[in-house]
């Protein structure tokens, strides 16, 4: 109990909560501008992060993030443009909606039912986090080892269309994890004799390369008509939202709860969640033909989906570090960098720290409703911003972000390469996801690998002695061997 | 750019090979079966049978996707200016922040890009200038981030 209580004055500490103002109307102003993503507003505040105690850290992530995610649908209602890839799957829904006039309904709906979804996935992650964690307990390195293992495959076989380019830049991404000293014989492999290699590549400065930079090399490509913004007035977005909480009670949970899950899938996030959820919504609708025209239902679900994704994947970051997006890869980084290292005992250990981050959702959540419509208000406004005089100045920020986290300009000079290299592979079909992912885990695979190894004294087979590891081993395994097969079962089937 | 999977599948192929030969003269450990070199020549060697399978896919579609496809974006100078540009400013700032100082090597890479990406440039200078303003005051005085000075040291405060 006293735990709580050290949670609720964290939480309400007059610091933590005009720093929560400050990330939602950043987060709010970051998601609605579209080109500027959810994951990019992470990146950016690490740099900032970096001075603050670490409660009020990840305060400022949860909220930020959790205002980006919900404000990336108002562009996309008003302009027919997401304002970050959380909302893609529903844009043409809520732009029609626009046409017809019922922006408001578009807006509402995205509003309070990303707050509901985003209430759900956090009670999901106060009741399963402890959970999972207490059982995590009794994980030793060969558990581990499998579970990172398959939390890398299902990064992957759920965020490509093409696995194999998946897995190279999943393989990229443990490859760089391996340069420097930190690996457990301690040996500076790839440093090239280079000072500052020895210590590993930094996984802030690469990750707002991959997420800022690249996101300003995509625009200063982009070749795309002047959108023209609707210049209709937006009235009460609250007006019939508790009709469409009573019309669609299903459709909302089961958007929380696809949204959650997909979310605490490694890799996956909010715009997979949404996409999910829309195409599960147009399937099981009573009036499916209505989806495309302007209705609303297909928003409900998959706006709630998207923000349960957020919490949704705090799970497996909290209780393994398993990153479960690509906005946890950097949270995981943020907690590190804080001392608070994820898994399970940080669970026994600091429990105020871990309420504290439960009570930060659930407040986020809640001041997102009032900070939303505020930013539905001004929407037009935002929209207008010169994205030509934006680029420039975020460029500014990454460059001296980077530099602010070890005053070297040598991460710089990390930013531009990762930046420029994930740009380079995202446009040849690479996902980016699953390098990240083999960056953050890279070390802690080869970790446990290792250890199990040593263990076994180089036997394979003892990573199948164990119960828990011999079910995760057999799952990853599954996951590797058997799509391909279903394939060729599918194919001689139909021969 | 576009390029054919062959191209990429045969850099990897060459990166793996180059890893798996450079690590074998990692040292082992006495007493022990597994040393440094083993997780990254494994990974390695994941990546050369990748970069295998994509040579292939590369050249069975090779009709429908050429070595390297130029994008619309190629064609527009104004395009290609503001890409290399994005780059060039990060390089310039590696390069000279050190030697000139953040107060002068911000503004001008702000202003160089605002002028790139079509701003006027009366409105870009402003820009340029607060905005380095806002940044400098954010990180060198709140955060007390060591922005260098360059040749400006002598009037540091």
């Amino acid at each position: 109990m006293d735990a709580l209580l050290l949670a609720f004055e964290m939480v309400f500490a007059p610091q933590t909560l005009w720093v929560m103002l400050g990330a939602s109307l950043f987060g709010l102003f970051v998601g609605a501008v579209p080109g500027l993503t959810a994951t990019m507003a992470t990146a950016l505040l690490v740099p900032v992060t970096f001075f603050m105690p670490p409660i009020t850290a990840i305060a400022a992530i949860v909220t930020a993030t959790a205002m980006a995610i919900f404000s990336g649908d108002v562009p996309g209602c008003l302009l027919r443009m997401p304002g970050t890839p959380a909302s893609a799957a529903y844009a043409d829904e809520a732009y029609a909606m626009t046409k017809k006039g019922q922006a408001e309904l578009a807006l509402g709906a995205g509003l309070v039912f990303s707050a509901v979804g985003g209430l759900f996935g956090t009670a999901v992650l106060i009741v399963c986090a402890p959970m999972l964690a207490d059982f995590a307990l009794r994980f030793s390195s060969f558990e581990y080892f499998w579970l990172v293992l398959l939390g890398l495959t299902c990064a992957i076989v759920v965020t490509s269309e093409r696995p194999l380019k998946g897995v190279v830049s999943l393989l990229l991404g443990l490859l760089v994890a391996c340069v420097g000293l930190g690996n457990p014989a301690g040996f500076p492999r790839f440093t090239f004799g280079s000072t500052e290699l020895m210590g590993g590549i930094g996984m802030i400065p690469m990750l707002i390369g991959m997420f800022a930079l690249s996101e300003i090399l995509r625009y200063a490509t982009h070749v795309g008509a002047r959108t023209v913004i609707d210049t209709q007035p937006i009235g009460n977005v609250f007006r019939g939202m508790w009709a469409l909480a009573r019309k669609y009670p299903v459709q909302i949970l089961r958007g929380s709860t696809v949204g959650t899950l997909v979310g605490a899938l490694p890799g996956a996030g909010a715009d997979i969640a949404a996409w999910m959820s829309y195409a599960i919504s147009k399937k099981t609708s009573k009036e499916p033909e209505k989806f495309g025209t302007g209705h609303v239902e297909g928003i409900v679900e998959s706006g709630a989906a998207n923000n349960s994704a957020l919490a949704g994947s705090w799970i497996p970051a909290l209780v393994f570090g398993i990153p479960g997006d690509s906005i946890t890869a950097i949270v995981i980084g943020v907690l590190y960098m804080k001392n608070m290292n994820p898994g399970p005992t940080l669970f026994t250990q600091n429990p105020q720290n871990i309420y504290a981050v439960f009570l930060l959702f659930i407040v986020a959540n809640l001041i997102m409703i009032p900070l939303g419509f505020l930013c539905i208000k001004v929407a037009k406004r935002i929209l207008k911003v010169p994205r030509e005089i934006l680029m420039p100045v975020i460029l500014l920020f990454c460059i001296v972000g980077t530099f602010a986290i070890n005053n070297t300009p040598f991460d710089v000079g990390v930013m531009l390469a990762a930046g420029v290299a994930a740009w380079v592979l995202e446009h040849n079909g690479f996902p980016v996801a699953p390098a990240i992912l083999g960056v953050v885990l890279g070390g802690m695979l080869e970790e446990n690998f290792i250890t199990s190894m040593i263990k076994s004294d180089g036997s394979l087979a003892a990573f199948f002695t164990r119960p828990i590891a011999a079910t995760l081993g057999v799952l990853t395994l599954a996951a590797w061997f058997l799509p391909p097969v279903v394939r060729r079962l599918r194919r001689v089937a139909r021969a | 750019m576009k390029f054919n999977d062959a191209v990429f599948g045969a850099i990897l192929v060459v990166i793996a090979l180059a890893i798996v030969v450079h690590v074998q003269a990692f040292p082992t450990i006495p007493g022990q079966q597994v040393g440094p070199a083993l997780f990254p020549g494994l990974v390695a060697a994941a990546l050369g049978i990748c970069g295998f399978l994509l040579v292939l896919s590369g050249l069975r579609h090779r009709a429908s996707q050429p070595w390297i496809a130029a994008e619309r974006w190629t064609r527009s100078k104004r395009h290609v200016a503001a890409f290399l540009a994005v780059i060039a400013a990060v390089a310039v700032y590696i390069a000279l922040a050190e030697v000139v100082g953040f107060l002068i090597v911000g503004p001008a890479i702000l202003f160089a890009l605002c002028v790139t990406f079509g701003v006027r440039a009366p409105l870009a200078a402003i820009i340029a200038i607060v905005a380095t303003l806002a940044i400098w005051f954010a990180f060198y005085k709140l955060l007390r981030v060591p922005l260098p000075w360059g040749v400006l040291t002598p009037f540091a405060f």
